[in-house]
């Protein structure tokens, strides 16, 4: 690869960071508060795609993608109050239950988004952080969406709030140790309906950047199964807000790596550069998953980590 | 996963023995929870101006209202079996696996790249499908268990790694298929040599079902016996049921989640064989399917048993099998019975909280509080 | 399609001279009988692109009196298209089955052929062959990379840098020959055209058919196509950027109306006219029906802002020049790895072309 080529493949990566990462940081992120109260919600999926659809709906429809984003927003929080109640029946398993989640709430977005495949709805603007560069790939690669630098904000305060607040506490303790919790006095089920639906109402804001910024509009292949990576790339990020940003960007760069290889003439062999996001995520995984710190910061009422 | 491995209830109610009653509740509980989400479909249809009446009608009609439509169930049950017991046997050890989709391509992969020198040389059939069978069987089972190995001696969790391991199973195949193993006259279809008509596995005579559904049952017979009946099927239980306890007696709680995890892929191979022995002829990224997905919510809704995947399985056939019809006769998209579907699992789901609470079927004891 | 015997020409001369020739003596030409038309998709029907394409030009047998359409979508090519196909059959009677994917051919269509002798089946690719497939199975198909010819004439005079970007679902003939036939039209007006291309590996996956659309633009691109099952996503992509682009399957104007130059559209219509009109009458079906500009069965989208004056001058001569059977493989040629593999000078419905499994030289890309 010549230096050219490389600064090529790194400009792509830094934009498809910037581009890509930011529906899986929302799901993670609401993922992550949902596991910290000690549920697992495997059906953000169904959130994603549901808040992708309504969203764009919305936005036809009313003609403010912002409202799109508010709508696709509540409709993840509906399906993510659902799941939390329905959770909290005893016996029933909370992995099973996101599963069954994932394939009514795609159902649900393909039955009532089929007139929406078709028609433009107003989209998301974005804000040109590039500048000052006159490279224009540059420029391009920062076009950054607002609700990226939501996410990213997100993550900091919820990193902030779980460790120095009342509410992060309650979440925490909820999810390590049911048991003190309710010593507390604290209604767990209470905590965790709320985390559940809170971090599915991120993960419909999610599915809104897909809809009506990037790739920018509706139709029924649009999430192929990100939703799933994103909560599993929670496990990956150790149950950090921060680190869930990291994560989120990491994939979102070796997601550019198949393209971008293939724009400078390396195509030899891009069914595996395309996989470069998932391969990636595997080495990362297997060379730290034995430090101690892993294994600490797993919330221990999670039905996964026992 | 304690609730999944929990034992049955051991007070005796009214006369009633505990396994009477764990029979009529497995009865009951999913009976009811079907007509419970029937109500709640009709209410959608209804909202949507549709006919409940015929919707459902066609379901039967189309699931099994006829020979035909018996058959068209079961051939679509066939591969769900196999990946629901992909997912139920590592379940009940405590391990949550999405590798079952990335088994099955690449297991399918495997029976057909071995089938083609063993097609060109002139083997009789009757040796060579029992080869591709074990190699697809094998390579599953070494994919999945890499899940397994990562997760006990590399301290991985495997649900993330098998996720992972699905989508690189699946990049291995399409580059094998449209690369170094692509059959040049499957020009518009990337695909491997095809096996050919005398190396098919044929339906079950009388049938037009294809044999991976006896397969698929006697594994779940098998299977049940595995890890209800034998010293392994109780370790594995005891190590799902607390890890700790069961490496405190000395258990090889390592080689169980490795076996339990090889097993899985084992069965998702073994789909992946019938699905290029018995349907396509060759290997192409037509074997990615969703099954493996699909076999998630079946082995969830038979409550990780191998002999209630069967049955489960069976009912996703017949959903898919009417799904067609319904899109046909009464002109709703096919997103129908997504929804459908998806009704059906959250109830059903909801409905494991009866077990060992419905009143009338409960013991009373002195004093006992509600 | 190396191993079909069938020539292709002679057959779609005889089309010329009227489909009856061609017809045989079986199946439908019971007349009067009901006909129930099955018709088998893989994707949703609306979207945007190949799908929708067919069932749009359905419409065209819906209107014929005694003809009724049912019709099943998101059918994937598994045992599941055998198994609609037998539905339709057993359970709604259906004595015509069209099957409109690629990939439904064999075995699924093939084996269901055989097992249905009273049924017809119509499948949307050049597969069939008359000697080694049933009589009442048949092929029907539209050389879509002549409408991309007249896109690549139409981008090559439209584009300042003479880079046009394709992004492509796999790398399988019917793509390639897209992808060559946009760069010969570019280079037949630009003689320093090329054309960069990135596979994405699926038919349909649109954040990366984004990104690809993003790096091509990147590398300095500034007119974007693309053969996937939905283009929407690319040509809105490239509409974002302020670059140029040409559409495929169905008409994507309204998606760019700053950048949008001419689309490569299929007119399934005016064959399944073809098949209603047999139908209508009574008469049995022809077992292959293959076309492109010169039987009508192609068009380009409308032009767009996007095109030059000059482009939509040259873009109508070469539309004239295809609809008079003139060649877009005009030897010798080689691929972009130097090897001569077109000698001689190809007619457009060459089966040789059938089996494309090179990038011309110009061609920026990799097959594997």
């Amino acid at each position: 690869m010549s230096e050219n080529g490389l600064v090529i493949v790194l400009i792509a990566m830094l934009g498809g960071a910037i581009r890509v990462s930011t529906p899986f940081m929302f799901v993670a992120l609401g993922e992550t508060l949902t596991e910290k109260s000690g549920r697992i919600n495997l059906g953000l999926e169904g959130n994603l795609v549901l808040g992708a659809m309504v969203a764009y709906a919305g936005s036809y429809q009313t003609g403010s993608p912002w409202l799109g984003v508010l709508f696709a927003g509540l409709a993840g929080l509906v399906l993510g109050a659902m799941h939390g109640w329905i959770c909290k029946l005893p016996k029933v398993n909370d992995i099973a239950v996101g599963i069954a989640f994932m394939s009514f709430g795609t159902g649900l977005a393909f039955f009532f988004g089929k007139p929406y495949i078709q028609p433009t709805a107003p989209r998301l603007e974005a804000i040109p952080l590039g500048w000052w560069s006159s490279n224009p790939s540059i420029a391009q690669a920062l076009q950054v969406n607002p609700l990226f630098l939501v996410g990213i904000a997100l993550a900091v305060f919820m990193w902030w709030a779980l460790a120095n607040t009342r509410w992060g506490l309650i979440v925490r303790m909820t999810g390590d140790s049911a048991a003190s919790a309710r010593a507390m006095g604290v209604s767990i089920d209470l905590v965790r309906l709320l985390a559940t639906a809170a971090g599915g109402f991120l993960a419909g804001v999610g599915g809104a950047f897909l809809s009506l910024y990037y790739p920018g509009s509706w139709n029924e292949g649009l999430s192929s199964g990100q939703g799933l990576m994103a909560v599993a790339l929670v496990i990956f990020a150790r149950w950090d807000p921060v680190r869930c940003v990291w994560a989120a960007l990491l994939f979102g760069a070796a997601g550019a790596i198949g393209p971008s290889l293939q724009s400078i003439g390396i195509s030899q062999g891009y069914y595996f550069f395309n996989a470069a996001p998932y391969i990636l995520t595997l080495f990362i995984m297997i060379a730290s998953a034995r430090s101690k710190s892993a294994a600490r910061d797993v919330p221990g009422e999670l039905s996964l980590a026992k | 996963m304690t609730a999944i491995v929990s034992a049955a209830p051991v007070v005796s109610p009214r006369g009633l023995d505990p396994r009477a009653i764990a029979s009529i509740e497995a009865v009951l509980i999913p009976v009811g929870a079907l007509v419970a989400s029937a109500i709640l479909f009709s209410f959608f249809l209804l909202a949507l101006g549709k006919s409940p009446a015929t919707f459902f009608n066609l379901v039967w009609v189309g699931g099994f209202g006829s020979a035909f439509s018996i058959q068209n169930t079961l051939q679509r049950a066939a591969p769900l079996i196999l990946t629901g017991l992909a997912f139920a046997i590592p379940a009940r050890i405590g391990l949550t696996l999405l590798g079952a989709e990335g088994a099955l391509v690449l297991g399918g992969f495997a029976a057909a790249a071995i089938a083609i020198p063993m097609v060109g040389g002139g083997w009789p059939p009757a040796i060579g499908l029992p080869i591709m069978a074990v190699a697809a069987m094998a390579v599953g089972g070494l994919w999945v268990g890499i899940a397994g190995w990562l997760r006990h001696y590399r301290g991985v969790n495997e649900t993330i790694s098998s996720l992972l391991l699905g989508y690189i199973a699946i990049a291995i195949m399409n580059f094998f298929v449209e690369g170094a193993l692509r059959d040049p006259a499957s020009a518009n279809k990337p695909s491997t040599m095809p096996i050919g008509d005398a190396w098919r596995v044929g339906p079950i005579p009388g049938t037009s079902v294809h044999w991976g559904l006896a397969a698929g049952i006697v594994l779940a017979v098998l299977l049940y016996i595995l890890m209800s009946r034998t010293t392994f099927g109780f370790a594995a239980r005891m190590t799902g049921g607390n890890v700790r306890a069961a490496r405190a007696q000395g258990l090889p709680v390592g080689a169980l989640v490795v076996v339990c995890c090889a097993i899985a892929g084992a069965c998702s191979g073994l789909a992946g064989f019938y699905e290029v022995a018995a349907i396509h002829g060759q290997a192409n990224a037509s074997l990615i399917a969703g099954y493996g997905f699909t076999g998630i919510l079946v082995a969830f809704l038979a409550r990780q048993n191998p002999l209630a995947v069967v049955p489960v399985a069976i009912l996703f056939g017949a959903l898919d099998a009417a799904g067609g019809l319904v899109q046909r006769r009464m002109a709703m998209p096919d997103a129908t019975v997504l929804v459908l579907q998806g009704i059906i699992f959250v109830v059903l789901l909801v409905s494991e909280t009866f077990y060992g609470r419905i009143p009338f079927l409960q013991p009373k004891k002195i004093g006992e509080r509600t | 399609m190396i191993r079909s015997s069938i020539n292709r020409r002679s057959l779609l001369k005889a089309g010329a001279a009227g489909l009856a020739a061609s017809a045989l003596p079986f199946g439908l030409a019971r007349a009067q009988t009901p006909i129930v038309l099955g018709a088998v998709y893989v994707g949703p029907r609306d979207d945007f692109g190949w799908n929708q394409a067919h069932a749009v030009a359905m419409d065209v047998l819906k209107q014929v009196p005694g003809v009724t359409v049912i019709e099943e979508e998101n059918v994937p090519e598994t045992d599941a298209v055998s198994k609609s196909m037998e539905s339709m059959i057993n359970l709604d009677g259906a004595n015509l089955v069209l099957a409109t994917s690629f990939g439904y051919y064999k075995p699924f269509v093939v084996e269901s052929a055989k097992k249905y002798p009273a049924v017809q089946f119509r499948h949307a690719a050049p597969l069939w062959n008359k000697d080694t497939d049933p009589a009442n199975a048949g092929s029907y198909f539209c050389y879509l990379n002549q409408a991309h010819f007249v896109d690549g004439v139409a981008a090559g005079l439209s584009s300042a840098s003479g880079k046009i970007g394709f992004v492509a679902a796999k790398p399988i003939p019917s793509v390639l020959s897209n992808i060559n036939s946009v760069l010969l039209g570019a280079r037949s007006v630009n003689p320093n055209a090329t054309v960069q291309v990135i596979f994405t590996g699926e038919w349909s996956l649109p954040v990366r058919e984004a990104e690809a659309a993003n790096a091509l633009i990147d590398a300095g691109c500034d007119v974007i196509t693309c053969h996937v099952d939905g283009p929407k996503v690319v040509i809105e992509t490239a509409e974002g950027r302020g670059v140029k682009s040409c559409g495929h399957n169905a008409s994507q104007a309204p998606l760019a109306p700053k950048g949008f130059i001419t689309g490569a559209e299929y007119k399934w219509e005016t064959i399944y006219k073809i098949y209603a009109d047999a139908l209508a009458k009574g008469e049995a079906l022809p077992n292959f029906i293959a076309g492109g500009y010169h039987n009508d069965m192609l068009r380009n989208s409308a032009y767009g802002a996007g095109a030059t004056p000059e482009a939509i001058k040259a873009a109508d001569a070469a539309i004239e020049g295809l609809k008079a059977q003139k060649p877009i493989y005009v030897g010798p040629l080689k691929d972009n790895k130097g090897n001569v593999v077109i000698d001689g000078t190809k007619d457009n419905y060459d089966p040789v072309l059938d089996g494309m499994d090179y990038l011309l030289e110009g061609v920026v890309g990799s097959t594997t």
